[in-house]
């Protein structure tokens, strides 16, 4: 690794760090609650990179993968397992800690599904749906996974408005906190805000180093390779269909990883999660980011999710939020961050040049 | 045993035969030339036996085993590479990764060892590097490693999708027109490549309208025409074939075989 390759990661460690900074000087330790909320939403847009940016391919069921990853851990964590509690495989269960005995609401003893165990189960329905829904629509050629993902956003938003144990409109509250290891603990306490801001920030960090890695290997060079020229990746020996689809379950399962997170922390989860306007958000918010760089993806989306969660936009959101991308889109395709990059590299050349002329002037 | 053994190969597009029941053999360690008019089907041939297009009859064997249908990615792993009549580079990225590309069949690591970064991820990665570079530098091309492909001259990016198709280790090299586009002298330094790659033991199938470079290169050239396989044997063979001469080559070509 060498020093170019660190800036990037130091420049958002100090802001992470920053931004935390001043709102505790400012006496606005809340603001984090949002943010959060925002850092987690957009590790659904940099997931969504890995597919649109990548892979060639347009995702509008996002938002059902982050509602999936979220109604599971929410339903596993709340719901009553005590019937089963006698059978000799809930036993079994409980010695493998994926059972575990708590009190509900009314202090009566019932037996629900450990954090862990929901977040691997989260997990594994995730890969699988995706995979169903993935493995058809990326054998073809073309925006059928747009088409295939919508519909299955659609039927996910249904499907939890008509489900009463998933709450139906109301959702699931109540989800416990998950105690990732001692001293970290996802939850929604007002004095766990800090801890939980940067258990998120190092979530989305550790998932940006991650594809970064990915992008710069050679499962990387073949995504950019097919995204160019499919024909040509295929001859090339790149199984085309197959890394879309790998490409798109992971995408798929980084949202349900966000989505999980997010459920523990808000404590509850509700349909809107699943909504298509949240799936096209999202996809739009890529966009926004420049698709391909993943550190200007994370600070567009962050920002803009955080002042629309903090309603600064009030009853205009959608209309604000559009604009938003619109201008961002029409001024700097690439995202906003390879300009100002661009601009800091000229300014800074300038100064040595100046500085150059100075000497040879001495 | 022949490499490439072409049996009764047919495409149709629609009420157009493009290749028409054609047969034919490839022997090892040759290079053999397909000429034939423009839409005499050498093109539909060539993505027929690389897996792009389907055959709707006959067998293609490679080295004994049947491998028509099959997928273009398995037939690349099974040792048949190719270049495109444009260059088909990918243009967004550079050269060297480009034919670190063509490495793609040969190399192991998926997708959770290259998130992770093993130290196994990165000593491929580095073998991978190493072998893209042998290539170019084979070929020629090793000082334009960080060049965008996009920003070559067509000459160019002819050489380093050859690098790139060599880089996937191929036993047989299917070049398609690799020649057009270019200028005299890299016409003859092409020809010289194509040598040097059968040299190291990699049979080529070439598809080419430079009747000097073919004539001059060639072990065995084969001649198409509507689809079908006209004629067949050693460059001075074709040449005199008075059915090649009548129907395809015509009069300049007498004059080339004479001078």
């Amino acid at each position: 690794m060498n020093w170019k390759s660190v800036i990037p990661v130091a420049i958002l460690l100090a802001t992470i760090i920053a931004v935390q900074g001043v709102t505790h000087a400012l006496d606005k330790d809340y603001y984090l609650t949002q943010l959060t909320m925002a850092v987690y939403y957009s590790m659904v847009v940099i997931a969504l990179c890995l597919v649109m940016g990548y892979a060639g391919q347009v995702s509008l069921g996002h938002g059902a993968f982050f509602a999936v990853g979220g109604y599971t851990t929410a339903f596993l964590t709340t719901h009553s397992f005590s019937p089963y509690e006698g059978t000799v495989w809930a036993g079994w269960l409980k010695q493998a800690h994926v059972f575990i005995l708590k009190d509900d609401l009314f202090g009566n003893p019932i037996m629900t599904v450990t954090p862990w165990a929901a977040f691997t189960v989260a997990l594994a329905l995730t890969a699988l749906v995706a995979c169903l829904i993935g493995y058809p629509a990326l054998r073809l050629t073309g925006h059928y996974l747009a088409m295939a993902t919508l519909g299955f956003g659609l039927i996910v938003y249904k499907i939890i408005l008509g489900t009463s144990w998933l709450g139906a409109a109301d959702g699931i509250t109540n989800v416990p906190s998950w105690t990732l290891v001692k001293g970290l603990t996802v939850c929604g306490k007002r004095d766990a805000r800090i801890e939980n801001y940067y258990i998120a920030c190092g979530l989305v960090l550790l998932l940006i180093l991650l594809l970064r890695n990915l992008l710069r290997s050679r499962v990387g060079r073949a995504l950019q390779a097919m995204h160019d020229r499919e024909t040509a990746a295929n001859t090339m020996g790149i199984n085309t269909s197959a890394i879309k689809l790998k490409a798109f379950v992971l995408s798929a399962m980084v949202s349900a990883v966000a989505g999980v997170f997010f459920t523990h922390y808000t404590g509850g989860i509700g349909p809107s999660e699943a909504g298509a306007l949240k799936s096209v958000r999202y996809v739009a918010l890529t966009a926004a980011g420049g698709m391909t760089n993943l550190w200007s993806v994370a600070a567009v989306s962050t920002t803009i999710n955080f002042l629309s969660l903090r309603d600064f936009f009030g009853s205009y959101d959608n209309a604000v939020f559009g604009g938003l991308l619109i201008i961002i889109i029409s001024v700097s395709p690439e995202g906003p961050l390879k300009p100002l990059g661009h601009w800091i590299r000229r300014v800074s050349q300038g100064r040595a040049a100046a500085k150059g002329v100075d000497h040879g002037a001495a | 045993m022949a490499l490439l053994d072409v049996q009764n190969v047919h495409r149709a597009f629609g009420g157009v035969v493009a290749v028409n029941r054609a047969s034919f053999q490839v022997e090892p360690g040759k290079i053999k030339s397909i000429i034939g008019p423009n839409g005499a089907g050498k093109t539909t041939l060539f993505n027929i036996i690389s897996g792009v297009l389907a055959s709707e009859s006959g067998r293609i064997l490679f080295k004994g085993k049947n491998i028509r249908g099959r997928r273009p990615y398995r037939i690349a792993e099974a040792g048949i590479s190719r270049t495109f009549q444009n260059p088909s580079l990918f243009l967004q990225m550079s050269v060297l990764e480009n034919v670190m590309v063509g490495r793609h069949a040969r190399s192991r690591c998926g997708f959770a060892s290259c998130c992770l970064s093993w130290p196994w991820q990165r000593r491929e990665e580095r073998a991978i590097r190493e072998a893209a570079l042998a290539e170019m530098a084979f070929v020629g091309v090793e000082a334009e490693g960080h060049a965008p492909a996009g920003s070559l001259a067509f000459g160019r990016r002819r050489m380093i999708e050859l690098a790139r198709a060599l880089a996937t280790e191929p036993e047989l090299l299917l070049l398609d027109e690799p020649a057009s586009g270019l200028n005299t002298r890299e016409t003859d330094d092409l020809g010289e490549l194509i040598r040097r790659i059968r040299d190291r033991g990699i049979t080529v199938l070439l598809v080419e309208h430079d009747m000097a470079l073919v004539m001059d290169i060639s072990d065995e050239i084969l001649v198409l025409h509507n689809g079908a396989v006209l004629a067949e044997g050693a460059p001075a063979e074709v040449q005199n074939d008075p059915r090649v001469i009548s129907v395809y080559l015509g009069e300049d070509f007498q004059h080339a075989a004479a001078g």
